[in-house]
């Protein structure tokens, strides 16, 4: 099939230069000084899958302490002396690793860089800084208790993941959030902060060796080994249950999901191709012309697949108003059961290959997105060659393919579904 | 066919970024290019200089509607023919209506500039609508609003903040429009409303990206330039503001609200009604008083008193009309909205009486002036930026010279607008609160 798609000449795999500093730091860089900044992601495996199940939030309070604080610094002072840079500095946890995402103007590299220094080796994590950024927390946990999306993706988070890591929230628990201590934090940075579970990605104005040496000062102190506490691979559970979490709002918001296919299964780029044909993030997909254009359903209908390092799911959603959510679910259902039937047209399939091949190149915009992207990568353990090999995957997906990846990905159809609203019917 | 080009006038030499080029073709549609070569990529925006302010009477959500129907095809290129060319070609769409402006865009590899210009100078004036399309999206309509605000006590406070805020401006209806009013919203009110605003003269092209001006110029004459000119743009006169003599206190107590939070909003001047030199000053002064961690709010709120978790401000600069300053707040635990509010009003008073120190001042304006650099990392945010500052009425000077004139604002003139505009009478705050303290 890929002769009906021309594959650009241009190689992106070649603008990534893999680094590694004088004292053995990895990284991925693109030079490009068409601005002059420099953007950096870094990660560390781990995240909130490290969280003990009595105590989660850990990583999310521990990400949002590196910059309230650092060594010579006060949380105040820390500030100010990013702010008289103009650095843009924050970390987040996700499931499975922990991030710093960080941008300067490239004439400040020097004191930027170690600033981020500071925040990575050196944050004080104060108790008077744990207690006020604990407060921040749950009072955004406060905010969304009963926002209908936040009840939905939680009710679905517990079903499909009970008694795994992957079940529990991410950003903690109003009740055990103010238990979380001092020396937890620190046994978790411990833990995780180390350079074997180091990821970096870096774009823009910065050479091979000034960013060497600039990634020893950074990280060449952290230790050699982390010690993560394993995960267990896990299935998504709770298929063909419905669960509705009655909230007093006009609309259904309504998630659904089942298994999805791991990143390194010979049929997740059919997989890819197959979602976007059933929910893609065009206004082209079917869940888009059966539940909106057609019947007027809803504003928002997706779905995606969704991957973490120890489970692959389908994901979707949609928020429909309450005496409707009976037929929209309705709707994406016989979507789904026909794709697991009959899998996609030769003309779906060849629209969606065109769309997934063009419209990779926007993910290679900004340098922030570069950066993030190319940390993403390394997460799923990819080499540069694969920013290439992408698009010849999509382009050698057949309609075979499809057909295989749907009857896997869609199978019997059953779906776990939670609601929040008041749905009528359900 | 002329155009006028001013390139060589937008761009003070001194300063980096691009060169921007701007001309207006023969039926007054103004033209923008920005350059950005890292990636064989281009942003295509028009912009009409019509918006949610724009809507007439018991119309309220036909800019925003019309932005949806604008996706229903034309003759030429019937429902889905444009949505499925983007597609094919890997690209982005998609459009936004906001109160003073409505625009679509497409991101597509650059060689097919000039197919998404040909299309969307199509639906310009072309478009087809039938009850069969126009039915079901307005029920998309109403359920965009259910999920936005309907769903959303924090949502709903802001919308019956604003209302309260603009006792006459339309700014005050909210973009979406109202439930009621959108119910009624029909094919021939999109028809006459996209009849009266979508020419020629009142729209802007916008293109960031990986081409050469001279080619925007010649393929913008080709398309757009061939629809006939109207004779000039709509007149855009909106009741104005009176001016405010007294504080309004809105509050929204609602069982879903589990965390109690403040929000008050100033009428202040915009980038385009304000005395010379003032939005800059309200642009510093705004980020002194609430721009993070290091602002006066923050420090004596949330970590010098311990009333608050969080708390700042913001200035929306870009607007037709007079225009709108937040402040915000997220009491601690056990602190009630009536204290949080008179320690709010407490430490803008100290705000107004003490004059930033100097070390505070520069690192504000340092801030800001290097968010015009950072903004250069995106074609996307440089073509918003640049789109949305001519449909509020702005030039290309003065978007370019943007960060000079905060480079230039004073320590004087912060604190002389800190006094005149952070005037209590002027603004309406807002409680969001849970049940039981109502």
């Amino acid at each position: 099939m890929s002769d009906l798609f021309p594959i650009p000449e241009i190689s992106r795999a070649a603008t990534v230069q893999t680094i590694r500093s004088p004292g053995g730091v990895e990284a991925w860089l693109v030079e490009d000084y068409a601005v002059p900044l420099v953007a950096a992601q870094f990660a560390f495996r781990g995240g909130a899958s490290q969280d003990a199940a009595s105590a989660p939030g850990l990583a999310t309070l521990l990400a949002g302490l590196l910059d309230e604080g650092a060594g010579p610094y006060d949380s105040a002072g820390f500030h100010e002396a990013i702010d008289d840079l103009a650095v843009h500095m924050h970390f987040s946890a996700d499931r499975d690793y922990a991030a710093g995402h960080f941008q300067t103007l490239s004439k400040n590299l020097d004191a930027a860089f170690e600033l981020m220094r500071l925040a990575v080796c050196e944050a004080r994590l104060e108790q008077a800084s744990i207690e006020r950024v604990t407060a921040q927390l749950v009072a955004s946990l406060r905010r969304e208790l009963k926002d209908p999306d936040a009840v939905a993706s939680r009710t679905f988070r517990a079903a499909a993941f009970a008694n795994h890591p992957y079940g529990r929230a991410t950003r903690g628990e109003i009740e055990t959030m103010p238990a979380l201590t001092r020396a937890s934090l620190l046994d978790m940075r411990d833990r995780m902060f180390a350079r074997d579970n180091l990821i970096v990605a870096v774009v823009g104005a910065i050479d091979a060796a000034t960013l060497g040496a600039q990634l020893d000062r950074v990280f060449g102190a952290l230790p050699e080994k982390s010690r993560l506490d394993p995960v267990a691979p896990v299935e998504i559970g709770g298929l063909g249950s419905r669960i509705v979490a009655t909230v007093d709002v006009p609309q259904a918001t309504i998630r659904f999901g089942r298994a999805g296919l791991d990143r390194n299964d010979p049929d997740f780029v059919a997989g890819i191709v197959v979602n976007h044909i059933l929910g893609g993030g065009a206004f082209t997909a079917r869940l888009f012309r059966e539940v909106r254009e057609k019947r007027g359903l809803a504003y928002s209908v997706y779905s995606h697949l969704q991957n973490y390092d120890r489970a692959a799911m389908l994901l979707g959603g949609t928020s429909t108003k309450n005496e409707r959510a009976a037929e929209s679910l309705a709707v994406i259902e016989e979507q789904i059961r026909d794709l697991a039937e009959n899998g996609p047209t030769e003309d779906e399939l060849a629209k969606a290959r065109k769309f997934l091949i063009g419209s990779y190149a926007l993910r290679f915009d900004t340098s922030t997105k570069i950066a993030g992207n190319l940390l993403h990568l390394q997460l799923e353990g990819r080499t540069p060659s694969y920013l290439d090999d992408r698009n010849r995957l999509v382009a050698a997906v057949t309609l075979d393919d499809a057909k295989r990846a749907a009857r896997r990905l869609f199978g019997d159809g059953e779906l776990l579904v939670t609601v929040a609203g008041k749905p009528v019917g359900m | 066919m002329t155009a006028q080009s001013n390139a060589d006038t937008a761009q003070p030499k001194s300063r980096p970024g691009p060169s921007i080029t701007h001309l207006r073709l023969e039926n007054g549609m103004d033209v923008v290019v920005i350059p950005d070569r890292r990636a064989p990529v281009v942003t295509h925006m028009v912009w009409y200089r019509n918006g949610a302010a724009d809507d007439p009477p018991l119309k309220s959500g036909i800019a925003h509607f019309l932005e949806h129907l604008m996706f229903k095809g034309t003759k030429r290129h019937p429902q889905g023919e444009f949505s499925q060319l983007v597609a094919d070609l890997g690209g982005q769409e998609n459009a936004f209506t906001g109160h003073d402006y409505t625009a679509y865009f497409q991101r597509v590899p650059r060689e097919h500039l000039a197919t998404v210009m040909e299309y969307e100078t199509d639906r310009m004036t072309n478009l087809v609508l039938t009850d069969e399309v126009v039915t079901p999206e307005r029920d998309v309509v109403l359920e965009e609003r259910r999920m936005r605000t309907d769903s959303d006590p924090s949502a709903e406070l802001s919308e019956a903040v604003q209302s309260a805020l603009f006792a006459h401006h339309p700014y005050g209806t909210p973009i979406i429009g109202w439930e009621h009013e959108i119910e009624t919203l029909g094919r021939e009110d999109a028809l006459a409303y996209y009849q009266r605003f979508y020419t020629p003269e009142n729209a802007i092209l916008v293109v960031a990206g990986d081409v050469e001006p001279q080619d925007v110029e010649r393929l913008a004459r080709e398309t757009y330039g061939m629809v006939p000119a109207r004779g000039a743009a709509p007149e855009r006169r909106r009741p104005q503001e009176p001016v405010s003599r007294a504080h309004r206190l809105v509050t929204l107590a609602d069982p879903k609200v589990e965390q109690a939070t403040l929000e008050r909003v100033y009428i202040v001047p915009s980038v385009r009604t304000a005395a010379p030199g003032e939005s800059e000053a309200l642009e510093v002064m705004a980020h002194l008083l609430g721009g993070g961690q290091t602002s006066a709010l923050y420090k004596r709120l949330v970590l010098d008193r311990k009333l608050a978790v969080g708390a700042g401000a913001y200035y929306l600069g870009s607007s037709l009309d007079a225009t709108r300053l937040w402040v915000y707040g997220v009491p601690a635990p056990g602190v009630s909205l009536q204290d949080f509010d008179a320690a709010i009003d407490a430490a803008l008073a100290e705000f107004i009486d003490t004059r930033p120190s100097e070390k505070d001042f520069v690192r504000a304006k340092t801030r800001l002036v290097a968010d015009a650099v950072y903004a250069q990392d995106s074609q996307v945010a440089l073509a918003r930026w640049y789109g949305a500052a001519l449909a509020t009425g702005e030039t290309i000077e003065e978007v370019t010279g943007w960060a000079n004139r905060i480079e230039a604002v004073t320590i004087d003139d912060v604190v002389g607008v800190a006094r005149k505009w952070l005037d209590k009478r002027r603004a309406v705050t807002g409680f969001l609160q849970p049940e039981a303290q109502a």
